[in-house]
Formats: C-alpha cells, structure tokens, sequence
C-alpha cells in the first residue's frame, strides 16, 4: 500500500507512531509518552487511544508484539505494540509532508526562520 | 460498577480486545489523581470518552459493513432485485393504504379544537339520528349549559345567474356563530358576524376558492361585489382559502342562515344539522346526560310534537359512514396481510440464501471473525435489502396516492387527494426497519448457527430439519393470509353482485336525468312553474325518440330524505311517530319515463288541480304497512295536514340506493302543491326515456328548456344508468384494489412454495438420486414433492379459512346481506389454494424427476 494514502495522518496517529519509535510500549506507556513528549499538553483518553490502535493494526502501521518485558515490571493484561517498516514509512512521510507546510507557512510569513529572515 | 455499564456499550468485538487494558488505564488514572473533585472530573471525562468511542466505533463497523454489504449484494443481483422488489411490494401497498386510511379515519378535521366539537342530532322512533328542526335547535341552545357555542347549517340549492352562465349550485347556509367556532377564517374579507343571520338582513354571501377563481378569476375586487342568488342581490363578504371545506368537500358557496319566526312552528319540520362545541373540560358523557334531560323537559313541553324525542350527541367522525370505515380498515388489513407476505418471502430468500453462503460464512468464522460480527453483517445487509425495498415501496405509495383519491368518501370536509406526509412515511420507515431486523435475524442466527456446526460435520448438503420446518411455516403463514385476502375479496364480489341485481324498482337503461331548480323568488308561484314545467314537457316529449318524460322532486339514490310523518285514519297516535314516508311530488309521465309499475288505480294527471280532490300514489309498501290484506283505492291518510285519497299503488323504489331499506314512498300531483308552500319539493329532476342513446338528446333538451326560460341553468346530466353506478362506484373502485392485493398475495404463496420446494429438492438431490437408483419410480419421487406443497397448503388453508371467517364477521357491514360464511367464497377460496399449491409445487416437482441418480451420488 501507497503510505502517501494514509495522509494526512490523525494528529492521534501520529503521536502514537512517535511513542512506538523506540521501542515497544503499552497502552498506558504510549499515553504517558504523548503526554510527556508535548509537555502534557495532549492527554491521550482510552477510548480515542484503542480505536486509533485498533484502526492502525488494521492498516498495519503497528503489530502487537508477543515480546514482553521482565516479569517484574510485566502486567499480564497488558498488550505491547510496536511500530512496522510501514508504520515507519507513513510516519516519515507524513512528517515530510508536515516540514512542507511548515515551508509553504514560512514562505507566506506565518511562521519564524529562514524564509521569514530574508524577506 | 458505572465504567463496567459503559464498556458495555462498546461492540463487543471491540470490548473483547481492548476493555480490560481500558480498564486498567482508568484504574491508574484513578491512583493518579488525588481529591475528589478530580476524580469527579475523572469520571466524567471517562463516561463522554467511552460514549464517544462506542458510538464512533459502531459507525466505523457499520461503514464497514455496509461497504462489504453493498459488495456482496452487487455481486449477487438477482437475489437483491428480487428482495428489494419483494419488499418494495409489501411496504408500499401498507403505505398507500395506510395513508388514505390515516386521511380518512385518523387524522384530525382540519377544525380548531376539533376534540371538542360535537354534531347533535333527534332521536325519533325509528331514526336514530335525524336532522334537528329550528324550534329544538333553538331550544337546545338556549337551555344547555354544557356547550360553549351551536351552530346550525344545511344544503342551499341556488341558480346563481348574472354574469356568464347560468349555473346550478349545491352551497351550504350556514348560521352566523358556525365559522368562528371551528376556527374558519376567510382568505378575503369576512365571515358572517351575527347582523348577517338576523331575519330580514341584506343578503350576504362567502365564496370557496374554487368558485371565486372559476367564476370570478380570482379577482380581489368580487368583495362588496352583489352577486345573484335565484335572482335575489347577495353581498360577497369574503373568500376562504383553498383548503377550507365545509360541511362537505364540494361546496362552493355559503350564505347566511335565517330563521324567520314562522320557521320556528312545525317542530317535526327536521332539516338542520347542528354542530356544537363543548365547554374546556365538559365530557361528552356529561353533555349527554344533560341533552337528556333537556329532552324530556322538552317533550313534557311539546308532549305531541317532541313525543319520544331525544337528542343525540355524536362525534364528528361518525359522517363517515359503517360502510366507508369498514372498507378502509379492510384495505389496511390486506396491505398488512400483503406486507406480512412479502416479509416472509424475504426470510425465506434470506435463509435459502445464507444456506447457500454457509461455507463463505464458515472461512470467515474461521479466520477469526466472531458471530456477533457475523450476525452483525448479515443483519446490515438485510437492513440494507430493505431501506431499498422501503424507499422504493413509498415512492410507489406516493405516485399510487392519487388511484387511490377515489376512496375517500365525498361526505367528509377534507381533501379528496391527500398527501403521504411525515407520520405515514416515518411508519413505513419504522414497518421497514422492523421487516429488515425481525425478518434478517432469524435467518442471520440460523446462517451462522449452520455454519459453525457445517464447519464442525464437513459440508454435507443436507438441510436441517428445524431449519425446513422454519421455512415451512413461514410458507403455511402466506398461504393463510392469501386465502384470508381472497375469500374477503370473493365475500365482497359476491356482495357487488348482490347489490347489482337488486331490483331498483324502475328500469334505468335508455333513461337521461337532469335537473333543473327552479330559483324561488322568482317561481315561488305555481303559476310560472306550471308554465315551466308544461313548456319544458311538451317540447322533451315532441323530440324525435322520446318515449315518456316527466318531472319529480327528487330522483332515487339523488335524494334518500324527504320523509315526512303520515297519520292513517283510525291508528293510534303513539303508532304514528314511527308512521313515515318519503314524499314526491311529481308530474304526469315520471312512471312511464322510470318505468315504476302501476298495480293498481291510476298514475297522477293534469286534472288533479288545487281545485279537484287531494289524491296520491303510494307504493306497495304503504299498502302493506298501513292496509294488509285491504284494497288501498280510496282510502284516507293524512300528510303535510291535509287529507289525501289513494288513487293508485306503484312499486316499491330504493330511494336510498341499492344497498339500504328504503320507507315507504307517497307520490303527489305536482299541480297540488300550494302556492308557496315547500319550495324545496318543487319538482326539479327531470327523467326521459328514450329509443336510442340517451346521451343525444341532451343538446336538443337544453334549447327547450333556454326557450322556456334563458336564465334557468341545466346541471346534473346523466343518465339514469350512470347514476345508479355512482351508488356502488366507491365499492368497485374499493374492490379493484382489495382484488389487486389478493393477486399478489396469490402470487407471492406461489412464489414462496415454489422457492421452499426447489430449495428443498435441490438439497435433497442425493437422497432423490439414491431412491432412484434403488428403483423408486419417477412418479413416487413427483408425488413425493407434490405432497410436500399439499401438507403445506393443506395447513395454510385451514388456517386461512378461519381467519377469512373472522374478517368476514368484521366486515358484516360492507357485505350488503352476503353470509361471512358463505360456502361458495369459500369453497372459490380453497379452489384457488389448490390451484396454488399445483402451480407451487409443479416444477420442483418436475426437477425432482429429472434428477440424474448417477450423477447426484457421483456429487458427493
């Protein structure tokens, strides 16, 4: 499948990708990163973060993982997903197009940096 | 305990996988936070974050299935053509016939506060409900305290003349306080206010919309307009908007009612219809109870006039009539019965059809798709099948909607074309979403049931007994209701043929009727009317092709009223109240041209004047009333307070049409009325029988009566044949659709035996091919199929002949005499079963014979 199709991706998406880059996380796990990575700003909720899970399984930018950590920090409810060579290339891609809009804004003096400083 | 409530609301598909890791991120967040406000604010948060995903995740699985749905049914369109239509058939005849019977029977008279309105009517012996006279009606009005307003109206016959043709009008003449009470407002102008109604007040008139526009060109300028009404000047005060009727659809004038202090006289004088409104909060029982006591104050009052006489309040609705309702509940019923039909067809489809898909079904559930999803799917696919069907049925209700217009009876103020409106569209809706859940769940838990147990035996062919039981069943369930549908279809022919060989008592082949109401001011004297009358007959009478013509009051079925008391020499008083007749008045010629025998004595003549002896004509059932077994020549009996002697006896004529017991009838010389006195009976219905079409005369017959008199406008031509038809035309038409219905139910029972056979055959091909192979002959394995469709039918038909009885009891009233349990509908009615069962069963039949021994055991 095309990873150009996929875009743009659910801001939720995304966020998700971004917590599975690493390593394999929980669901739990993926919350917490989101919340740290943007300063607590994005609070993922259980059910918007399962139904993105579930839609991202389907279209298998990640896989559960039969992995699972030490058995003193291992929950036995708990699922591990980790992120596929797909789930890497729609993520790439969608940051692509995210760096292209952010180009196109500076361009038009919506936001700082270069093409704002020459003009 | 709430989170777990929640989580439920979750697609169980998805609550399989993810609830318990949603449960355990709640539980942390809950160790998370500290306070109870947070955690009120926690708890909120997760129960708008699980509505939202349950409700998010539904739609994501229906748009999934729908997506596969419509796949699916692409790929198979026959089968989805032949649902859809199936469906279609049954939701839109169930709409047409629900939504005429909503215009007629359920929906509201366009009249404010319609709840409260009543129509009061006099109880007399006899006659349950007759049309109060003024002097009661005054009466009532001023002794109740029960009503907040009554008001009165009646029919007005008026030539209006002046500008353009002259023209014959049916209005209504209504008193002052009618329109203000059921809310009537004029879309010009005004409505009558109390100086209008007042004795001797200038003549005032409203015009309908449909008057004002065909006859005035919808010209604003008509109001203050004078407008002339059988010559005399009336105002147009105002002009009611499109959709106003009353009291009937047809009306297209009204002018105020007056009661003139004589009018107050004669209490048996009954011609008005009254309408009230109850008091807020004042039961009908209550007014009941005291127009009782009203009643009896009344006749302690007026002990000879008012003699058993009692008001009787009744509900708006009841002007439409026994027959009317009946007919109409029947038309639903068959479209239920049909969409019942239909609805079992479509399981039946859908089962044969998930059988057919149990092994598709059962890789699924191999490959991990659970049953709920399963289920799920299939149910959207038959939801889909039919939302299709429903979609297509109303669009079919709607352009069927104005076929059906002739049913809705013309006595009623509402519409004659109605329109399918929200509250009928949203009940096909919902009959269609039950059709699609009720009848895809059965065969979507079945499909899936045998396909997890096909799964388990291997792919055996075989079809579970419970599951052909099923199907069988539902297959018994349509041949009931088709048989229901045709006996009650057969009960009504059998009626409409009743009806048509009821001996009218006159011969209307060859006879033109036409009626020309002679305006009163002006032909209020019997002089000019006579001139009239003569002028007219001499010339109809000389036409080329003429054999008799003659004039009476009122035609049969034209008119069924017209009843007066009569008083025979020597009968006690108290038989008298219950002693009535219609009365006629008529001229030399009107037998001959009907064609009523003379028994005995002679027909009226030109001689019997003022002057000469009061004679009458009265019909064999007066004689046996009134003299049995006595000659009627020569006696006396006493009407409108004079004394008349019999001079001849005609035959019994229906005047109420066909379908009704008609009272005895009293024809009187037209040249005996006085100067002045009853109007209303001035002959008016012209009759002529002719040699050839009576049609042609028509032309030459209006020449004769412009050169008698310019002004005097002809209406109501027809012939005497058409006019007996309308009687029964409401039947026809009624029973053209109900036959309709019954032949599709006929053709879907065959549709559903053949599809249960050839299902069942085709399953049973290894078993055939093996008895076969043992040496069964071919005509045990046709019988063998054949006798199938028979116990099929067998148990439908018992079952339907039952029901049939019953709808046949409930439809006494349309039945004009037929027996609900007439054996020749009957037996027609099991006829037909037979003849469905053969045409079922016929080619399953012949399939079975032809089935190969060796190749069907090779298939195994």
């Amino acid at each position: 499948m095309d990873p150009l199709a996929l875009l743009p991706l659910p801001a939720a998406t995304f966020h998700i990708l971004l917590a599975v880059a690493d390593s394999d996380r929980h669901g739990y796990g993926i919350i917490q990163d989101v919340a740290a990575r943007t300063g607590g700003e994005l609070k993922l909720s259980a059910g918007t973060l399962y139904r993105s899970i579930q839609r991202m399984l389907e279209q298998g930018l990640i896989v559960e993982t039969a992995d699972r950590p030490e058995p003193e920090l291992d929950d036995e409810r708990r699922r591990y997903y980790r992120i596929t060579p797909f789930g890497r290339e729609v993520a790439r891609a969608e940051a692509g197009r995210m760096a292209k809009m952010v180009e196109f804004a500076r361009a038009s003096g919506f936001a700082p940096g270069r093409a704002h400083g020459r003009a | 305990m709430w989170e777990r409530i929640l989580l439920r609301l979750l697609p169980a598909s998805f609550r399989y996988e993810y609830a318990a890791e949603m449960g355990a991120i709640h539980a942390q967040r809950r160790r998370d936070c500290a306070g109870i406000w947070s955690r009120i604010g926690l708890c909120l948060e997760m129960t708008a974050d699980l509505v939202v995903t349950a409700v998010a995740a539904h739609c994501e699985i229906l748009r999934q299935d729908v997506r596969q749905s419509v796949r699916t049914l692409a790929r198979s369109k026959a089968f989805t053509l032949a649902a859809v239509a199936v469906t279609a058939l049954g939701i839109g005849a169930t709409t047409a016939a629900f939504s005429i019977a909503d215009h007629v029977l359920i929906r509201r008279l366009p009249f404010a506060d319609v709840d409260r309105l009543a129509m009061l009517w006099e109880s007399i012996p006899g006659y349950s409900r007759m049309e109060p006279s003024p002097a009661n009606y005054r009466d009532w009005k001023s002794m109740n305290s029960v009503f907040e307003s009554m008001g009165a109206y009646r029919g007005l016959l008026v030539n209006l003349s002046g500008s353009g043709q002259p023209e014959s009008l049916e209005g209504s003449s209504v008193t002052a306080d009618l329109f203000p009470m059921i809310g009537a407002r004029p879309a010009l102008g005004r409505v009558f206010s109390a100086g209008d109604d007042r004795d001797g007040a200038a003549g005032t008139v409203i015009l309908s919309d449909g008057l004002w526009r065909d006859r005035f060109g919808g010209d604003s300028g008509v109001l203050n307009r004078k407008i002339l009404l059988d010559g005399a000047a009336f105002t147009v005060i105002g002009v009611m908007p499109p959709d106003f009727y009353f009291p009937e659809r047809k009306v297209p004038l009204w002018t105020a009612m007056r009661f003139a202090p004589s009018d107050f006289e004669d209490r048996t004088n009954y011609y008005l219809n009254v309408l009230a409104k109850l008091r807020p909060g004042v039961s009908a029982a209550q007014a009941r109870q005291q127009m009782t006591l009203i009643s009896v104050e009344l006749e302690r009052l007026y002990p000879k006039d008012n003699h058993k006489v009692t008001a009787y309040v009744g509900d708006l609705r009841e002007l439409v009539g026994p027959r009317a309702r009946v007919l109409l509940t029947a038309l639903a019923a068959a479209a239920l019965c049909l969409l019942l039909m239909t609805c079992t067809n479509l399981a039946n489809l859908l089962l044969a059809r998930g059988l057919m898909r149990r092994k598709e079904i059962a890789v699924r559930t191999a490959l991990g798709a659970g049953r709920e999803r399963l289920v799920r799917q299939l149910l959207t696919e038959s939801m889909l099948l039919a939302l299709a069907g429903g979609l297509v049925g109303i669009a079919f209700a709607a352009e069927a909607a104005p076929l059906l217009a002739k049913l809705v009876p013309n006595g009623l103020p509402i519409a004659e074309t109605f329109s399918i409106d929200g509250r009928v569209i949203g009940l096909a809706l919902l009959l269609t979403t039950l059709t699609g859940i009720g009848f895809g769940a059965i065969p979507a838990l079945r499909t899936t049931d045998a396909a997890m147990s096909g799964l388990r035996e291997g792919s055996r062919s075989g079809v579970g007994g419970r599951r052909e039981r099923l199907r069988g069943l539902l297959v018994v369930a349509q041949v009931s209701s088709s048989v229901v549908l045709l006996v009650c279809c057969g009960l009504l022919i059998r009626a409409l043929w009743q009806i048509e060989n009821t001996d009218p008592g006159f011969r209307p082949e060859g006879v033109l009727t036409l009626r020309t109401s002679l305006p009163m001011p002006k032909y209020e004297k019997t002089a000019p009317r006579l001139r009239f009358y003569e002028q007219v007959l001499t010339g109809v009478r000389a036409l080329p092709g003429v054999k008799a013509a003659g004039y009476t009051s009122f035609l049969p079925i034209v008119l069924g009223g017209g009843i007066w008391p009569v008083r025979v020499d020597g009968a006690p008083p108290d038989a008298n109240a219950k002693d009535r007749a219609s009365l006629r008045f008529i001229t030399p010629g009107y037998f001959a041209a009907m064609r009523i025998p003379l028994v005995a004595g002679r027909d009226v003549a030109e001689s019997d004047t003022v002057t000469t002896l009061a004679v009458a004509i009265v019909s064999q059932s007066f004689v046996r009333r009134h003299w049995p077994n006595q000659g009627p020549l020569g006696r006396h009996f006493r009407l409108l307070d004079t004394d008349w002697t019999v001079a001849g006896v005609a035959g019994d004529v229906r005047t109420r049409g066909l379908e009704r017991t008609s009272e005895p009838q009293v024809y009187l010389p037209y040249r005996q009325i006085a100067d002045g006195s009853l109007p209303w009976y001035a002959p008016k219905d012209l009759a002529v029988r002719g040699t050839g079409d009576p049609a042609t005369l028509v032309a030459a017959i209006r020449r004769i009566v412009a050169k008698a008199d310019p002004e005097q406008p002809v209406s109501d031509v027809q012939s005497l044949a058409d006019l007996v038809a309308t009687d029964s035309a409401p039947r026809v038409v009624h029973l053209r659709v109900l036959g309709g219905f019954a032949a599709l139910a006929f053709l879907l029972a065959v549709v559903g035996i053949h599809g249960l056979l050839s299902f069942a055959v085709s399953s049973r091909t290894q078993e055939i091919g093996v008895r076969l192979a043992v040496g069964a002959r071919p005509a045990n394995i046709f019988a063998m199929v054949l006798r199938q469709g028979a116990v099929l039918c067998g148990a439908g038909v018992a079952a339907g002949l039952a029901a049939a009885y019953g709808a046949g009891m409930a439809m006494q009233a349309a039945l004009a005499g037929v027996r609900p349990d007439d054996p020749i509908t009957f037996l027609a009615g099991s006829a037909a079963a037979v003849i469905m069962a053969l045409a079922g069963s016929i080619l399953p039949a012949v399939r079975a014979v032809r089935v190969d021994p060796l190749s069907a055991m090779r298939s195994e």
